[in-house]
């Protein structure tokens, strides 16, 4: 049996799986599914206090609105009042005391979606306030935490190498939050089923998190609900967690009413309700030589994590996991507060804490370069890991990967009875440590937190993005135009990314696949990982085509759906393709085997001569095409239905030691970025940018390629134009792209060149390419970055450091633009 | 025609005038009568009343442009519109712009140069880079167009200003501006 010839489906830059129903209008999302005619439509009413204790509610305006049907508040709720990703702290309702502006206090569900929110507007709550922390200081001054106390992990002696440095610069940046503004906001639909079964439609990048939420809410077992996803209008870590409030409310209300029940958040009120990227402040204090190497460093990284813990302690733990990008650090200290205010729950968004702390250490490089008087690029240079061969490790192409020593996580039957949430990124906190995590012997270049980094290419891939974008000769005509120039100023720049690919929570790096040959030869293909536009399923399809050898279009891609593949991981953390693709070919090759075995016994050949290829089984001279095979094979009652099953081989973590290896592989790129700014009033916009990027061997090179472009143009928001302002009293004043500023066409660079690099993955994955969904967002960190150089050069040779924040608005521009001209 | 609120009720809350109007809308070429809540929105009319959710609801209040779709050959958000309004008006969605089996030239630019990704404003884009193109051809100026007494150019610039309405959190606006400025050479 041999894999089968080219023309492969895999590496093929194939269009979007349901491309043509995209641009007619014909894909359906949640809202768009036809509903019964007795559908209720269900809104919150949200609390309009940052904290306080709930003293009175009066809902009779609201039960007597039209079109009510029902109203529940948390007395109201017949089992858990729990949406909580983690520590079970998050209730749907709230329960006695408000902890934001925007929390949910009750739900009414009503006869058309106008009329629920209507009624909501008339309740009328009685709040007593009580003190609200909003802010880091505030957090900070009230000792306001998640974790008894702050996480510590580093390598060597940082304070002893700072002290022993011949310099030593220091400083402090704020990073701003991001929404995600997934076009398609949350939304949900329960149809309740005999015998007190659910069936959730939703709009969620985790599926068994919802159907796990559900049964809790419903006291049912989760074989009683079965939740399925066909496509999302976009997640980027929104819908891992945030829709769990609108998938249990709805379920709960059907049972409740006995009718189907949907709810959609109208903008305003999702913006309002739901988590976001965490906002962070690092400080920094670096020594180090007249050359700009770094000797030694601390960073001290502040996250503002909201009223509940959802998965901020995962996020801030990638935070510290990159706060070395792609940096070789002897000595250094990483402390991690996780702190608690009362704003929303801050949440997974596209690089999980990776890109703060990103951020962190690119600030640094940046800061350094300006204190020893160096470009920033050549101090980068100085200061990255060596590159690796590429030798390949592990077997050959597509062997299936052993899993590491069996090392089972510790979960002790009591957790299970609290109905710890184990599928959750949440449930970090409350899984021990495993034994004996694998650290890097010495003499081998590690991370802070011990892992080898043997797949290191950042060297090679900056010099060939440095040579192909120009960067020598238009370092030297940007200077030469900004001597010319007084008002606009330019800057250039260059930033690298090193991002760690895997869950962090080790069991969560399994997949499961179900895959069916009809007796027509047809194709059916599921698996646990959501299609959120990043092309998933077609790459995934990709790779069941590849298998049987037969064109994409036989495979069918079906909605995921827990009845199909159950304990499914987040569609999360970079890993859909990796995980599923090979789960799905771990199934193909199953069905496949048994096929080769039989064709082959009808000639006496040996299954492994048996080729699948052109949409043809060739055997000992014979030539069936697929359909012939898959019919002779069900005739002679062979099976044609497998499921598939993967777990990521090497990895092992302890998160409180900060010792182990997190990640199978690294992804790498690299991003240089020119801009223009305004020094009389800020203003600023990107001119051209220069890509290139690592998806090893690619699956599907025009996907990855929109999902390096798209995560640029992410990147660069989160850092320029993406606002967000709370009040005095708590309340988010940007709920809406009326004042919250997401890149639009026309902020696209006029150049913008984009390449992919052509190494392929060190590691066995799925025919060793790379997972590409999170990694490119970082290369946005060029444009702040350029953007600090435009603003340095408007001061004299001995002007500060300009010490940009993010977002970088115009405001902030023009503060930086004062602060170095003094 | 129209029917009357329970005026007879005399709660302080009751405004005089009718409440629901009959409302007639020629869409993609079929006549369709609507008695619909004088405040519906020509978006909710086209979504919940007729069920063509081809047309997106982004933000609901005109800022991001998942709802574009044509009134008469002009686009319009369709979210920022009364149905009412629109009596004996003729709307084009999505729908009627082609089918997946028969695309317009631009649904399938859009297909062949991945002109979106999640695909949730894909059908916006699409209505607005109709009108784009139709509004240049007609000579209508932009804000960025430098000559005002000549027909404005199709030129990247251009197309990049009258396409700013629509916004795409996946960042798809390099392959969204190429399927445009393909179209647009082609013509």
């Amino acid at each position: 049996m041999k894999d089968s010839a080219t023309p492969d489906a895999v590496a093929r830059p194939l269009p979007h799986d349901a491309a043509r129903l995209h641009v007619t209008g014909a894909a359906r999302y949640v809202d768009d599914i036809p509903v019964p005619a007795n559908c209720l439509h269900l809104a919150f009413g949200l609390s309009d206090t940052a904290h306080g204790r709930i003293a009175g509610m009066d809902l009779d305006a609201v039960r007597a609105a039209p079109g009510v049907v029902a109203v529940f508040t948390a007395d109201d709720l017949p089992f858990a009042n729990d949406v909580s990703p983690s520590i079970h702290d998050e209730p749907l309702l709230a329960d006695g005391t408000v902890h934001y502006v925007g929390q949910p206090v009750f739900a009414v569900a009503a006869t058309s979606h106008l009329a629920a929110r209507k009624a909501v507007r008339l309740g009328k709550l009685e709040i007593e306030p009580l003190p609200a922390l909003l802010t880091i200081d505030d957090a900070l001054a009230a000792n306001s935490r998640f974790e008894d106390a702050p996480r510590v992990w580093g390598k060597g002696d940082a304070a002893a190498a700072i002290a022993a440095a011949p310099h030593v610069t220091e400083g402090s940046i704020e990073i701003g939050g991001q929404e995600h503004f997934y076009l398609e906001g949350q939304a949900a639909l329960a149809l309740p089923q005999e015998g007190g079964d659910m069936v959730i439609h939703s709009s969620t990048q985790h599926p068994t998190e919802i159907q796990h939420k559900v049964a809790e809410a419903l006291g049912v077992p989760m074989n009683a609900v079965r939740c399925e996803v066909r496509r999302m209008g976009g997640g980027f870590g929104g819908k891992e967690s945030q829709g769990n409030a609108l998938a249990v409310i709805c379920a709960v209300a059907a049972r409740a009413t006995g009718r189907p029940c949907k709810m959609r958040y109208d903008r305003d009120d999702d913006m309002v309700v739901t988590g976001k990227r965490h906002d962070f402040r690092i400080a920094y204090r670096v020594g180090h030589d007249a050359e700009g190497r770094l000797l030694g460093i601390e960073f001290v990284q502040y996250a503002r994590c909201g009223w509940a813990q959802d998965l901020s302690l995962p996020v801030a733990d990638r935070a510290m996991l990159h706060a070395d990008n792609a940096y070789s650090l002897d000595n250094v200290r990483i402390e991690s507060h996780r702190l608690k205010t009362n704003t929303q729950s801050a949440t997974a968004f596209r690089g999980f804490g990776g890109p703060q702390g990103m951020v962190g250490i690119e600030r640094v490089l940046d800061h350094v370069a300006h204190a020893v008087g160096r470009d920033p690029l050549e101090v980068r240079r100085l200061n990255f890991y060596a590159d690796m061969p590429a030798l390949r490790a592990g077997g050959g192409l597509s062997a299936p990967p052993q899993p590491a020593a069996a090392s089972p996580e510790d979960i002790s039957e009591a957790k299970m009875e609290d109905g710890l949430d184990l599928a959750s990124r949440g449930a970090a906190a409350e899984i021990p440590a495993e034994g004996h995590p694998e650290v890097a012997a010495g003499g081998i270049q590690t991370t802070p937190y011990g892992m080898a980094v043997e797949d290191c290419i950042v060297n090679a891939l900056v010099d060939r993005l440095a040579e192909s974008a120009g960067y020598a000769a238009r370092r030297q005509a940007v200077a030469d135009w900004n001597a010319a120039n007084p008002l606009l100023k330019r800057g250039l720049a260059l930033t690298p990314v090193k991002f760690g690919i895997s869950f962090t929570l080790t069991h969560l790096n399994q997949a499961g696949a179900l895959v069916h040959v009809y007796q027509d030869g047809s194709i059916h293909m599921n698996h646990g990982g959501t299609e959120m536009g990043q092309g998933l399923f077609q790459k995934v399809a990709q790779v069941a085509a590849a298998r049987f050898g037969v064109d994409v279009s036989a495979v069918k891609i079906t909605p995921t759906d827990t009845g199909k593949v159950p304990n499914t991981s987040a569609t999360a953390a970079s890993s859909g393709s990796d995980l599923n693709g090979m789960a799905v070919q771990a199934a193909c090759d199953t069905i496949r085997g048994r096929m080769a075995e039989f064709v082959a016994g009808l000639h006496q050949a040996d299954p492994a001569t048996v080729v699948f290829s052109g949409g043809e089984v060739r055997v000992g001279g014979e030539v069936y095409a697929f359909a012939k095979a898959a019919a002779l094979c069900y005739q002679n009652r062979i099976s044609l239905s497998s499921t598939g099953f993967y777990a990521t081989p090497k990895v092992s973590w302890d998160r409180i030691a900060g010792r182990g290896r997190p990640f199978f592989y690294f992804a790498y790129g690299a991003a240089v970025s020119e801009v223009v700014i305004d020094t009389l009033t800020g203003e600023n916009r990107i001119l051209r940018a220069d890509l290139l990027h690592d998806c090893g061997a690619s699956l599907n090179p025009a996907l990855d390629i929109g999902q390096i472009e798209g995560g640029y143009v992410q990147g660069a928001g989160w850092l320029t134009t993406e606002e967000l302002v709370w009040d005095e009293r708590g309340r988010l004043r940007t709920h809406a792209p009326s004042t919250y500023k997401i890149p639009a066409v026309s902020d696209r660079p006029d150049i913008f060149n984009v390449a992919l690099w052509d190494g392929e993955n060190r590691e066995a994955t799925v025919y060793r390419s790379k997972a590409v969904g999170e990694p490119p967002l970082m290369l946005g960190i060029s444009v702040l970055m350029a953007l600090s150089d435009a603003v340095a050069a408007c001061g004299g040779p001995d002007a500060p450091y300009p010490a940009l924040d993010a977002p970088a608005t115009p405001e902030r521009v023009l503060a930086s633009v004062k602060r170095v001209r003094g | 025609m129209n029917t009357h609120s329970d005026m007879q009720a005399g709660q302080d809350t009751a405004l005089p005038g009718p409440t629901t109007s009959k409302t007639r809308l020629v869409v993609n070429g079929t006549e369709r009568v609507l008695e619909v809540d004088n405040r519906t929105t020509l978006l909710d009319a086209l979504r919940e009343h007729l069920r063509l959710t081809g047309t997106k609801k982004g933000c609901d209040h005109g800022q991001c442009g998942a709802c574009t779709c044509f009134v008469n050959g002009q686009r319009v958000n369709s979210c920022l519109s009364l149905a009412v309004m629109h009596d004996g008006d003729e709307i084009t969605t999505i729908e009627g712009l082609g089918t997946p089996e028969d695309m317009d030239p631009l649904q399938a630019a859009f297909v062949a140069h991945d002109g979106f990704q999640c695909g949730y404003c894909t059908p916006g884009q699409i209505c607005s880079a109709k009108a784009t193109l139709e509004e240049l051809r007609a000579g209508i100026p932009s804000h960025v167009t430098k000559d005002l007494l000549a027909n404005p150019p199709l030129s990247p610039e251009e197309i990049k200003e009258r396409m700013s309405g629509n916004i795409c959190r996946c960042g798809a606006y390099a392959n969204i501006l190429e399927a445009v400025l393909d179209v647009a050479e082609a013509r």
